[in-house]
């Protein structure tokens, strides 16, 4: 059911992104571009997601457990550190090279081009190395933990 | 300052479907809908933890060719970028949004709508050096 959910979510999510324009780099761009001609769009997406959205919170905070499963996966860290803002400080630098931040950049998989090809192989290839340095170590780790015990 | 190319009524609608997928898939799942957290996730994933991720996933193109289907493709879909770009830019964005635990709808909607003081810093910082970025490359460079 939880699978079923989530396609279901990831449909209506990619829905909204195609007609609120966020999957045309040009769009995203010209809202980024607040020198030149300036379309303001994006900040009513931000807008628009962002009431649904914490509508969608608030409900959760008063629900003991999703429908479908036992427990909310939350991120729980409120600090501030290093990764946060130098991840964030790149992933702004990429976003306004090309205009495609992950989700569009998905979404427009529908109508692949040789360029977003290009584009999500090198995304792709630029998460599998953060993962690859970072998420493997522990993992071997605690596999072998788990052998020796 | 310019207006140019506005729609926000579509802006609006678009938005909100955005974010009945996140408030759904948090009341139902329980779940996070950031996009780059569900996509890093499932390159090495947990036992049990990948159909749902990839369910997810596809449902984004499947949505967005459903939607453009239905209502025509009204916003159109330009890559300016040269290829160049497209090769620094991916890496960047890949590399950049696992480091800093999320994206545009992880950070930006999501986390803001939880309130948390994390996502709302890192969209001020990507959003800041995202319009810098275009900034140089159109006005200072001029190239792209």
């Amino acid at each position: 059911m939880q699978v079923v959910a989530a396609l279901l979510c990831g449909l209506v999510f990619g829905a909204g992104l195609a007609v609120s324009g966020m999957t045309n780099p040009a769009k995203v761009l010209a809202f980024l571009d607040v020198a030149g001609p300036w379309d303001p769009t994006l900040a009513l997406v931000m807008g628009g997601a962002l009431a649904v959205s914490a509508a969608g919170v608030a409900l959760a905070r008063r629900s003991l457990r999703p429908w479908l499963a036992e427990t909310f996966a939350l991120p729980t860290r409120r600090d501030l550190d290093r990764d946060l803002l130098l991840g964030a400080a790149l992933f702004g630098v990429g976003w306004g090279l090309v205009g495609l931040c992950p989700g569009p950049a998905l979404a427009n998989l529908f109508r692949p081009s040789g360029e977003l090809l290009l584009y999500v192989g090198a995304l792709l290839g630029g998460a599998l190395l953060h993962r690859l340095a970072t998420q493997r170590p522990p993992a071997a780790a605690s596999v072998s933990a788990a052998e020796r015990s | 300052m310019t207006i140019a190319g506005f729609t926000p009524l579509a802006g609006l609608l678009g938005g909100a479907l955005i974010g009945l997928g996140s408030a759904v898939l948090l009341l139902a799942n329980g779940r996070i809908a950031g996009v780059s957290g569900i996509l890093g996730r499932s390159l090495f994933p947990e036992r049990g933890d990948l159909a749902w991720r990839l369910a997810f996933l596809v449902g984004l193109p499947a949505g967005a060719a459903l939607a453009t289907h239905l209502a025509g493709d009204v916003h159109g879909f330009a890559i300016t970028g040269s290829p160049v770009l497209l090769v620094a830019g991916g890496p960047l964005v890949g590399f950049g949004t696992q480091l800093g635990s999320g994206c545009t709808s992880g950070h930006g909607v999501c986390g803001i709508a939880r309130g948390s003081r994390r996502s709302i810093v890192a969209t001020v910082v990507f959003m800041a050096t995202a319009a810098v970025t275009v900034f140089v490359m159109r006005h200072v460079v001029g190239g792209a």
